[in-house]
């Protein structure tokens, strides 16, 4: 059975070109960019070289950007390390965090780790599609704030947020501005610079380059606490051996990103448009999320009466990788935190299913997927008892 | 296949055994809650105080399907008394087991059975 893979916003595969560029430094050129041999040498200016190649993705500078082990460690890195250097403004009456009620779980979890050390956060609601209202930001803002954090894009409903005007209200107030662009990157143009973006977090998996590497880019003049001390790696803010093959993949997926992100972009699009058309003619299904302001490669749907769980394994069955909100899949047995704060019950966040697309992805995929998720949820339904007609 | 799953509980699931409704069953119980997730009701048949058909319907997750179909199989033929003794955990045992997080949530099965076998005696006493 031919395999449909339409979970790229889980992980990617990594490019042919980006395999083939980590390979040497697996098998010969293994020295340790911190030694002066040659091997070392080596080394080192692969890693400063992909941290050109990152930089330029999103018009940074090259010492602007810190490797780290992906895109949670970049999170709890930007909000921690910000909060440890703005330690004397806790305690005060307004917030010292502004985020949103939908961040991936590597800002929130971090966030309420900082509340539990007395810092006070402000977790903005969203609308129905998912978008934070940036007069929401501006109010919560006060002279005990130092750092808002949204994320550019959200990794579950594909809800693409008001990024700029954001930047905007962080730069006039003086307030540090992070966003988690982990899903964002590979098809939306960044201008750190434009945006008024002080920290971005990127993570190498989600753009066809390998697991465990990331980058955080913190702008020059930004004061960071490192979560790790050794060796002084990374100006002395994050330390430990670097990932050199890791560091290469990333380097050089940022590259093929930039190269291609405009047809990318465009390509997807197309497909997802098609893709939701065509879903949507299943009697009680939703898109959820925005209907224009969205990840060109994110579709995610609720089916009513059925559950999600049920709805992803028998589309494995059939060779098909999604993913789902629902409850009954995740660890603690709560339907998606997204899900909710857009105002979905959770009875109907149950029934949902995002199915993300990516490079390899085909019309044919398309036509085939939406096939089998119209069986799969009759067959669902006709086992529900609330499903009655 | 499914790491969660046992193989038992993927077979209950792709191919689930006495789906569907009674339409004039001698006991209906439902039990659940759509919030949490799960809702299963379970349709029986009943002669000289024997289970003689059992149906089920469920809205939920692969354990869910899976512990439905299970308990109509165990049910089928048995007394009335004998079936009110299965228990969650004979279910799971004859599933090869559940995933722990699913034991409670969504191995209703025999809750269900329990209901419809009360619906019945409450209508036929």
């Amino acid at each position: 059975m031919k395999k449909i893979y339409m979970d790229y916003a889980a992980s990617t595969p990594v490019d042919e070109k980006v395999f083939e560029e980590m390979l040497p430094f697996l098998k010969t050129s293994y020295g340790n960019p911190s030694s002066i041999h040659s091997l070392g040498v080596e080394a080192f200016d692969a890693v400063e070289e992909a941290r050109e190649r990152v930089a330029k993705l999103i018009h940074a500078k090259d010492d602007e950007i810190i490797f780290t082990s992906g895109g949670t460690e970049s999170d709890n890195f930007a909000i921690k390390g910000v909060a440890y250097k703005n330690k004397d403004k806790r305690g005060g009456k307004g917030y010292n965090i502004i985020t949103s009620s939908i961040e991936h779980p590597a800002v929130l979890e971090t966030c309420k780790h900082l509340e539990s050390q007395g810092f006070k956060v402000r977790y903005l609601p969203v609308d129905k599609y998912g978008i934070v209202n940036p007069d929401d930001v501006k109010t919560a803002i006060s002279k005990d704030t130092f750092l808002v954090t949204i994320m550019f894009a959200n990794n579950e409903i594909g809800t693409i947020e008001p990024i700029e005007e954001i930047g905007k209200i962080t730069k006039k107030n003086d307030v540090l501005f992070h966003t988690d662009a982990v899903q964002a990157i590979s098809t939306i143009p960044i201008d750190v610079k434009g945006l008024n973006i002080d920290l971005l977090s990127i993570s190498s998996h989600k753009i066809y380059g390998p697991k465990g590497c990331g980058a955080l880019y913190a702008r020059k003049g930004v004061k960071l606490q490192p979560l790790m001390h050794g060796g002084g790696h990374e100006g002395k803010l994050r330390s430990g051996t670097y990932n050199t093959p890791g560091i290469v993949g990333l380097g050089k997926a940022c590259e093929i990103v930039k190269e291609r992100i405009s047809t990318d972009a465009k390509n997807l699009k197309s497909l997802r448009d098609s893709l939701i058309k065509n879903v949507l003619k299943i009697e009680e299904s939703y898109l959820n999320g925005h209907p224009e302001k969205r990840l060109a490669n994110n579709a995610h749907f609720r089916f009513s009466a059925i559950e999600g769980e049920s709805l992803n394994l028998m589309l494995d069955d059939e060779g098909i990788a999604g993913a789902t909100g629902s409850a009954c899949s995740s660890k603690k047995l709560q339907a998606s935190h997204v899900l909710i704060a857009i105002g979905l019950k959770p009875e109907e966040a149950h029934g949902s299913l995002r199915l993300s697309l990516g490079r390899q992805s085909t019309k044919e995929e398309i036509s085939i997927v939406y096939e089998k998720i119209s069986k799969i949820v009759e067959k669902l339904r006709y086992m529900s008892p609330l499903w009655n007609r | 296949m499914c790491p969660m799953y046992s193989e038992k509980v993927m077979e209950h699931f792709r191919n689930p055994k006495n789906m569907g409704e009674i339409k004039d069953a001698d006991g209906v119980g439902t039990v659940g809650n759509p919030t949490c997730g799960d809702l299963m009701t379970i349709y029986i048949k009943v002669k000289d105080d024997v289970i003689t058909d059992i149906k089920f319907k469920t809205f939920g997750c692969a354990a869910a399907i899976a512990t439905s179909s299970m308990i109509t199989e165990i049910a089928k033929n048995k007394t009335l008394s004998e079936a009110q003794k299965i228990t969650r955990d004979n279910v799971a045992e004859k599933l090869d087991g559940l995933p722990p997080i699913k034991m409670h949530c969504s191995n209703l099965a025999s809750d269900a059975l329990k209901a419809a076998i009360n619906d019945y005696k409450k209508k036929h006493k």
